[in-house]
């Protein structure tokens, strides 16, 4: 692949820190996925490396790197930054190209993002403040249930009696999951029910018009929501082939549509 | 690496001006009480400060201090005092952060002005609830700790047409608290001295109009972010010769501006509109940020807020009776909507920001529809963005930028 022309998107969310190498034609040819961690920078580097290398490319191909997420700022070698508002949208868009609602269910944030049939965004809405029904949720009570974070996708499905929190504030639903676990509630009742929590939490922040499209890292994770977003919504739900990278994805077609628009 | 720009933000040399004008009032507002030569009125910002000026008092607003403090990020270390006595942190924080300072005798006029420690002792405290009703409990917190006379306008709330029983009411109740102040003051009341004021400020309100109209100008001279502070004046001033001088000399500057095609946001692309609150810790942020992104935030119902067309020399008690019951904080949504509705046609705007200030829900329009009603109308889109006026705890700096940056490049998507 070395010499052809390709294009780099990278989301540095709070949590993980994505990359995706795309080429001209818009295809997925490498990506990578690491934890974020507290260098921002290094990390969008071995990204980068990890997923060039997928692509069997080196860096000398790489004609132009659009950056998003938190850290959009931090990636030494970026030339552009669009918000993850953008890209998530861009890069939904991109799968799914008619009008549609994107849940881009976040490690800090939620998003719901409304685009047209042209794929332009009428609105958004991110969650505010609290961090409630957002991966950082369910980081939270995986401690608290002595369960690792990726045990919970399986253990939900498992559920027959689902345990309903009243509560969409992180640290009330601990106190409610505390008083579960002494009530002798299963542990897999409780996990579906913190699923269940994050749905509600998400697509109670905007009303869910034209087709749905779920994204990010909690969804990739976890598919066993959108079975349950499913459920709420009364119909079935888009999620692209990478949940994880839309994001990513997005930015790197950023980069592709800047290359255009400088060439044109 | 995609480097933050260095935005540099045009200052007007006017505003030198209008920082002298607000010095000098500060310090007559000192002499006055500690010589005791003047007697000191505590007003709200939209109280009815004419009575005030036209019965010789100095007057001081306890907004404007509070608005300093948040400015000056004292607010955060104050306001839980204040939350220890009894002020919980869920109410006004202009409350909050001022009664905090009191309680610790810190005031960012210290800070500000050498020689000065604090606001000046009042003889009265004025208030008037068009505001809100947090101002009256604020005002009488004062009352007790300094033993002087409360007096205060019960406004209306929701106000569709504003009627002749609202005039009346209004203006009673201002006529209702002259004893007061004429003990306070040891002096009869004048209503030929009344008009006099009334005309000063009328005159004020309409320079200040035409400062802020100066903003419909494509590129715009003015920010919303310059409009808070150059606002003081029309605050603490109007009613006076000299705070119509400072006007004359900002709205020759900012014609200047408009005729010579001068922005105040470098290659301005994006106007938007901006309700509710400015958050007084984050202006020079806010303002930069915007303008890094080619973007004014050129008007705004905050600083419109101090024009008061209503007012006549003619009609004293019944013109201001008017003047402070036709506010947009004091009416109903259909007419705010309406106004918000003709000042995006005047200022020509591409998108509207709501502030949703958690402890101001008297100046915070979001949270009942209006955003999506008025988008469904207009056409014009909308951003909510949550943060608060002084306490900068309810602040995620952030997500604010991630929403200002995604809406502006909604806005790029579709022009």
């Amino acid at each position: 692949m070395t010499g052809s022309s390709l294009f780099v998107g990278v989301d540095v969310g709070a949590s993980r820190t994505k990359a995706a190498v795309l080429d001209a034609q818009k295809h997925l040819l490498g990506w990578a996925v690491e934890k974020s961690g507290i260098d921002f920078s290094a990390t969008a580097d071995r990204c980068l490396q990890t997923a060039l290398q997928m692509a069997g490319a080196d860096a000398a191909a790489v004609s132009k790197t659009f950056s998003t997420g938190y850290g959009r700022k931090n990636v030494s070698y970026s030339q552009d930054t669009r918000t993850e508002i953008g890209c998530h949208a861009k890069g939904c868009y991109h799968y799914f190209p008619f009008a549609i609602t994107v849940i881009d269910i976040g490690g800090q944030d939620n998003k719901v993002i409304k685009l047209d049939d042209a794929g332009r965004r009428i609105s958004f809405k991110m969650n505010r403040k609290c961090a409630a029904g957002t991966g950082a949720f369910l980081e939270e009570m995986s401690p608290r249930l002595d369960i690792p974070l990726e045990a919970m996708d399986d253990l939900a499905r498992r559920s027959t009696d689902m345990v309903k929190l009243g509560s969409f504030c992180t640290v009330f639903s601990a106190t409610e999951v505390l008083e579960n676990i002494r009530n002798g509630r299963k542990v897999e009742d409780i996990v579906k029910g913190l699923f269940y929590s994050v749905i509600k939490r998400v697509m109670e922040m905007d009303a869910m018009t034209e087709k749905v499209v779920m994204t990010g890292g909690v969804v990739a994770n976890n598919p066993y929501l959108v079975i349950m977003a499913e459920e709420i919504l009364g119909r079935s739900i888009l999620v692209p082939e990478h949940p994880h990278l839309t994001g990513a994805i997005g930015a790197a077609l950023y980069a592709i549509e800047d290359i255009g628009e400088t060439h044109r | 690496m995609t480097e933050e720009k260095k935005v540099v933000i045009k200052k007007l040399n006017s505003a030198k001006t209008i920082g002298k004008f607000m010095a000098d009032y500060y310090y007559g507002l000192d002499h006055a009480a500690k010589t005791g030569e003047k007697k000191v009125a505590w007003c709200t910002s939209v109280g009815p400060a004419e009575i005030l000026r036209a019965m010789d008092f100095d007057v001081y607003f306890p907004e404007t201090h509070s608005a300093m403090i948040g400015a000056t990020r004292m607010a955060a270390d104050l306001i839980p005092k204040a939350n220890a006595v009894g002020y919980s942190p869920d109410i006004c924080s202009y409350l909050t952060a001022d009664i905090g300072g009191y309680l610790e005798g810190v005031s960012p006029l210290a800070k500000a002005f050498e020689g000065i420690e604090g606001p000046p002792k009042p003889d009265v405290l004025v208030f008037n609830t068009n505001q809100c009703r947090d101002v009256q409990d604020w005002f009488s917190y004062y009352g007790r700790e300094y033993n002087v006379p409360v007096v205060g306008v019960h406004s209306y709330k929701g106000v569709e047409e504003v009627e002749d029983a609202h005039i009346q009411s209004i203006s009673e109740q201002m006529k209702e608290m002259i004893p007061t102040l004429e003990e306070v003051a040891g002096k009869k009341f004048d209503i030929d001295r009344l008009r006099e004021v009334l005309a000063l400020s009328r005159e004020c309100s309409d320079l200040w109009k035409e400062v802020l109209d100066t903003g419909a100008a494509v590129p715009s001279p003015i920010t919303f972010f310059d409009g808070t502070t150059l606002m003081g004046p029309a605050v603490v001033g109007r009613g006076t010769p000299e705070t119509n001088e400072v006007y004359r000399i900002l709205l020759a500057e900012l014609k200047e501006r408009v005729a010579n095609g001068e922005g105040a946001v470098e290659d301005e692309r994006y106007r938007i509109y901006w309700d509710g609150m400015p958050v007084w810790g984050r202006l020079s942020a806010h303002a930069k940020l915007f303008a890094g992104l080619k973007t004014n935030v050129l008007a705004s119902t905050y600083c419109n807020s101090w024009i008061f067309s209503a007012l006549d020399p003619a009609e004293p008690f019944e013109s201001m009776a008017r003047a402070y019951t036709e506010l947009f904080i004091v009416r109903a949504d259909e007419p705010k909507e309406s106004y918000i509705k003709n000042m995006l046609d005047f200022f020509k705007v591409d998108g509207i920001i709501y502030h949703d200030a958690k402890t101001c829900p008297a100046n915070t329009n979001c949270r009942y529809g209006m955003p999506q009603r008025l988008q469904e109308e207009t056409g014009i889109p909308f951003l909510v963005i949550n943060g608060d006026l002084n306490d900068l705890r309810l602040i995620s700096d952030e997500q604010t930028k991630t929403n200002v940056e995604a809406f502006i490049e909604q806005l790029a998507e579709s022009k």
